[in-house]
């Protein structure tokens, strides 16, 4: 058995002509948190809807706990245990957190037939899981568009967890959120890892990403610019490649090196 | 409700949350989509007892037509309320109605079929129709709005014409004399709580004919149906799983189908919902006039809406209750039969109407604010 808990192989995946991702791979073990960053129209959305299930990959493999896993639904990919958080989060504002918690896979009671949703288990439940996180649902039957950004995203993260999570795929989670509300949620990622989770944290803000994240992989025109571990590369060193730093580095030297000709002659 | 029992079970339960707020009753009854019909309801009621309360109009008869109108429409309301909250429209009620009039009378009086199978007939053509109505909005991501206004058409000209072809005519009378025997039309036909008005009559409490019965015979089956379709429909929106899938569906579609709502299932089953809810309708007001009009129910689909919304239902769908549409309806029955027991002329029956939903929906958007705003 590997060390790792999920690896996807040389994901590629195409639209027509269009090369969306490319040899993309990336391993995670248990408890692990890896961010991957990347500029808009780096793929990070293509990329995440393939972890997801939403799409298949035209090349490439994924396995999960040694086993090779080809997903034809989103479905199958929650089942095997990869929950993705998207950025709507898929929460319903006007219904309460139980009815969102539970949305979809509500639990039941009660005789075949005549079955019917389990209200106040589910309230339990629900009001137990955001106070082990330590936001205070005043009353899970409150409806959601009460709650703060963070609170929101928080209560996602939780949801999918509660719901058999093994990896956590998080889409820009921390990107509509201010300073406070932002460490909130970090913090909370922070520790669904040390619980043993691996979490694949999406996102295009360094500062948020170097502080929680034990390792970095790069994403630019739907090509990994590789997987880094924290000790090995510097917050700014990482910046500079999601922005193209590269490219205007090397830029900057051949400049250097044409002025040096010239004044030469 | 719950918010409510919490509140006061967890003065007494030992992991006492001091945090919660206190929210008194009058908050919680504030959140509740129902209010404003419920408000409205007893606003309508003070008013008439005012104004007609010396006219017969809360007589045992009086209250049994106002009811009767109110139910007949709260029928076709609820199923439309619950459609809303699944985030869809269906305008092709009323034709709905006519269309499974002519589906029980055709067949009945001109090919012979017994009275039981027509009616079946009816309500297999209306789950084909909601189907219809409900693959063609899912499928083709269209505003139902367009889809259900073509099929308010398209049923209605076929319902017209298939009436002419076959019979000449615009109506098929001649329906009553089967009623009686058949194993299914009584369900839509029947008075219940006879005995009670009979005793009563013979107490002397309430109007009696010349010849000694009573005036007001009995419960109209339309009650029945109405009561016991707004009880099924608030214990699946609040009890069930399906019941938060429908909210979910109306709330946020791409959000529910990404955590496993099978959102095209729930459209589809509640668009059956209203065209079943449209039959239902049919059949009883079919089997009590003993003759079906290609003209039924016209216009029925707009005042269905219009109930949902006085019962807080929101137009952007997520929101509402099956209660609060019933309320809604029977604003809408009592001000209607109502109107004949004042001096205020029936035309101004629309006007009310209009202005009635015009503050349901102000309201309305105002207590979504409320809800969705921190408190």
């Amino acid at each position: 058995m590997s060390d790792y808990l999920v690896q996807f192989n040389n994901i590629s995946k195409f639209f027509g002509k269009v090369i969306a991702l490319k040899d993309v791979t990336m391993r995670l073990k248990k408890g692990e948190i890896m961010c991957l960053l990347g500029d808009n129209g780096a793929g990070k959305s293509t990329l995440i809807k393939t972890l997801a299930g939403v799409h298949k990959p035209d090349e490439g493999e994924i396995i999960f706990e040694d086993n090779k896993i080809v997903f034809d639904s989103p479905k199958d990919a929650l089942d095997i245990g990869i929950g993705t958080v998207y950025q709507d989060l898929a929460l319903v504002p006007l219904m309460s957190v139980t009815r969102n918690f539970f949305m979809g896979r509500e639990p039941q009671k009660g005789i075949p037939f005549l079955k019917t949703f389990d209200v106040e288990k589910a309230n339990k439940i629900a009001a137990d899981r955001m106070g082990q996180i330590g936001i205070d649902v005043r009353d899970p039957s409150q409806a959601v568009g009460t709650m703060s950004g963070g609170e929101r995203q928080c209560l996602a993260i939780s949801r999918a967890i509660y719901f058999g999570a093994k990896v956590l795929v998080l889409d820009e989670p921390t990107s509509a959120l201010g300073v406070h509300q932002a460490s909130m949620v970090l913090k909370y990622i922070v520790k669904a890892a040390s619980e043993g989770l691996a979490v694949i944290l999406i996102t295009h803000n360094v500062h948020h990403a170097y502080p929680v994240g034990n390792s970095f992989t790069v994403l630019n025109r739907g090509k990994s610019m590789g997987t880094f571990q924290k000790k090995d590369i510097s917050r700014e060193k990482l910046l500079s490649m999601m922005a193209g730093g590269e490219e205007l580095d090397k830029l900057e030297v051949e400049l250097q090196e044409m002025d040096r000709i010239h004044n030469k002659n | 409700m719950s918010l409510k029992s919490k509140s006061i079970s967890s003065k007494n339960s030992l992991n006492e949350d001091e945090r919660l707020k206190k929210i008194s009753p009058l908050r919680v009854l504030l959140n509740r989509p129902e209010l404003g019909a419920l408000g409205g309801s007893i606003l309508v009621f003070i008013f008439f007892g005012i104004v007609a309360g010396d006219t017969g109009m809360f007589s045992a008869y009086g209250m049994l037509n106002f009811l009767d109108v109110s139910a007949n429409l709260g029928i076709i309301a609820i199923a439309a309320a619950m459609l809303m909250i699944g985030g869809e429209f269906d305008l092709s009620i009323g034709s709905m109605i006519g269309f499974a009039g002519i589906c029980i009378a055709i067949p009945a009086i001109y090919w012979g079929w017994p009275l039981w199978m027509s009616i079946v007939f009816a309500f297999a053509m209306a789950v084909l129709v909601g189907y219809f109505n409900g693959i063609m909005v899912v499928k083709t991501g269209l505003p139902s709005f367009i889809v259900t206004l073509a099929m308010l058409f398209i049923l209605r000209g076929l319902t017209l014409a298939i009436t002419r072809l076959i019979t000449g005519r615009t109506q098929v009378p001649g329906l009553r004399v089967l009623i009686e025997d058949d194993p299914l039309a009584w369900l839509f036909a029947t008075d219940t709580f006879k005995w009670l008005f009979t005793w009563l009559g013979s107490l002397k409490l309430i109007e009696l004919r010349t010849d000694g019965t009573p005036l007001a015979t009995g419960i109209p089956p339309s009650v029945i149906w109405f009561i016991a379709l707004t009880l099924f429909a608030t214990w699946i929106l609040m009890k069930t799983r399906y019941g938060n899938w429908i909210f979910a569906s109306g709330g946020d579609k791409v959000g529910a189908t990404n955590v496993g709502v099978p959102v095209g299932r729930v459209k589809i089953s509640l668009f059956i919902g209203t065209a079943v809810a449209s039959t239902i309708f049919a059949c009883i007001q079919v089997l009590d006039a003993g003759s079906a009009d290609t003209m039924r129910g016209t216009l029925k689909e707009l005042e269905a809406i219009a109930a949902a919304v006085v019962g807080g239902c929101l137009l952007t769908g997520g929101y509402g209750s099956a209660i609060g549409a019933a309320f809604g309806a029977i604003i809408f029955g009592t001000v209607s039969m109502g109107i004949f027991y004042t001096d205020v002329d029936t035309d101004w029956f629309k006007v009310f109407l209009g202005a009635m939903m015009l503050i349901a929906v102000v309201f309305n958007n105002y207590i979504r604010k409320k809800v969705t705003e921190s408190k």
